[in-house]
């Protein structure tokens, strides 16, 4: 009964605190690769029971939950591929860290692909 | 701190270097300046009518067909130009053009796009077809000649086409977009290819890639590059259409992409800086140059007696389709292959030994 409790406890306190939840938007193709949709609402775990999640963590994350196919169009090694621009709260990445960005409940990533047609 | 926006990110918090009143959103490619959206698309907008204005691209009241092919570029350049028209008051009667080059699962979803844009911009906008220029689809030329040499009938094709829409819609100029990637991509393919001539008109504003005869072509190149382009396109909401064409990836272009795709990630005006190379190449006045004259078949301008886009068609409808593909520029000419490739004469094998900086 005691181990239950602390079972739920645990499970409780992990929904609330480390349960992030984030608005994600594909686009200039890469939608392509996630079964078309362009905007998912999604839930993502801070990875090792770290306390905080930041942009690396989700791009791997991505890569293995929303990327169907074709992820080398996506990533190239840990980080995004030439080409894909990454803006945070509409904010390019890279005035906020890059990989290094630290992401907030309800932050909104967008993904834009600038290598598909002209 | 002011802060401005829903959720404004902590680590990003600094201010636009040019207002000083909004958060920044990105920096700036040519000077890593921080700014905000809206400055940005001052920024932008302002680079683009400043090239316009030192280049006296355009003159009050002339028709000027902008290509609308669907994708960013042509977007942005239309969505650009048609504000810019109404800002800086230039007269221009803007329409738009587009060519449809009969590729099943690609133009016909672009043209879609553009249909939205002739609505959202409030442009005109007239379609040409391959198939009634030349008789022939992409989709028919494929299925005779595969998938190896597509896109050099595609682009000979194409050319014409847009000067032979300004053409029969009588207009005083035609305006392509170019974003600073496809510039720099083509200075570098110049180069590997020893293309000479092509090299010292390709970053050339007015004339860009294209010579035509009807009209003045202008090959704009919007200054910007995709990232950038691709940013204003999101920020402002625009719409366009995505998809790779269906022919492409077998294109030689993809891998001086990927090339400089990687340099900006080094460096991110790498590529503003090979087009200044590009610029700053001079062709030695020693070097012999291929002379203008017209075909003698279709009366367009060719440097040869036969423009290229004839003796592609010749070759479709002989059913010789490799005439005139690659350095071999085809029996109609008068020339031998071997003589070309071994005499070293001709302007491919002269290589970059005779250029000077």
């Amino acid at each position: 009964m005691a181990r239950s409790l602390q079972c739920f406890q645990w499970f409780w306190v992990s929904g609330k605190t480390l349960n992030m939840q984030l608005t994600l938007e594909f686009g200039g193709g890469l939608e392509l690769l996630c079964d078309s949709k362009k905007i998912h609402s999604v839930n993502v775990e801070p990875q090792n029971g770290a306390d905080k999640l930041i942009m690396k963590d989700l791009l791997s994350w991505v890569r293995t939950n929303l990327i169907k196919e074709r992820p080398e169009m996506f990533m190239k090694g840990d980080t995004v591929r030439p080409g894909v621009l990454v803006l945070v709260n509409d904010c390019d990445w890279e005035l906020s860290g890059q990989l290094n960005t630290s992401l907030e409940e309800k932050d909104v990533v967008v993904f834009i692909s600038t290598l598909h047609g002209g | 701190m002011q802060e401005v926006g829903t959720n404004p990110k902590r680590s990003s918090g600094r201010m636009c270097c040019i207002c000083n009143q909004r958060r920044a959103a990105l920096k700036r490619t040519k000077t890593l300046e921080q700014i905000c959206k809206e400055c940005f698309y001052d920024v932008f907008e302002e680079e683009i009518h400043q090239a316009i204005v030192s280049n006296q691209l355009f003159k009050p009241g002339q028709r000027i067909a902008i290509c609308a092919s669907g994708g960013k570029d042509s977007t942005v350049l239309a969505y650009v130009l048609s504000t810019l028209n109404k800002r800086y008051n230039y007269r221009l009667d803007l329409f738009l053009l587009s060519v449809d080059e009969g590729i099943t699962g690609y133009r016909d979803d672009s043209l879609e796009t553009v249909k939205r844009n002739e609505i959202q911009y409030g442009l005109p906008l007239k379609i040409l077809s391959y198939k009634d220029l030349y008789g022939w689809t992409m989709d028919e030329i494929v299925k005779m000649i595969g998938l190896k040499n597509n896109c050099t009938f595609c682009g000979v094709f194409g050319r014409q086409a847009l000067d032979r829409g300004a053409a029969l819609l009588e207009v005083d100029k035609v305006v392509t977009g170019h974003n600073a990637d496809d510039i720099a991509e083509t200075v570098l393919l110049n180069i590997l290819r020893g293309d000479i001539a092509r090299l010292s008109r390709c970053t050339s504003i007015t004339t860009g890639q294209f010579i035509a005869l009807f009209s003045t072509i202008i090959g704009f190149c919007l200054l910007q590059t995709l990232d950038r382009l691709a940013t204003y396109a999101y920020f402002k909401k625009l719409d366009y259409f995505s998809t790779e064409c269906i022919y492409s990836p077998n294109a030689y272009r993809g891998f001086a992409r990927e090339f400089i795709k990687d340099l900006e990630r080094l460096r991110p005006r790498a590529i503003l800086d090979i087009i200044k190379s590009g610029e700053n190449f001079r062709i030695s006045t020693t070097m012999k140059m291929p002379e203008q004259g017209t075909c003698e078949r279709c009366g367009y301008i060719s440097s040869q007696k036969w423009c290229k886009a004839c003796v592609l068609l010749e070759g479709l409808n002989r059913g010789l389709p490799t005439l005139g593909i690659g350095r071999n520029r085809g029996s109609v000419n008068g020339r031998k292959n071997s003589e070309e490739t071994k005499g070293g004469k001709s302007i491919e094998s002269k290589g970059c030994g005779t250029l000077d900086f």
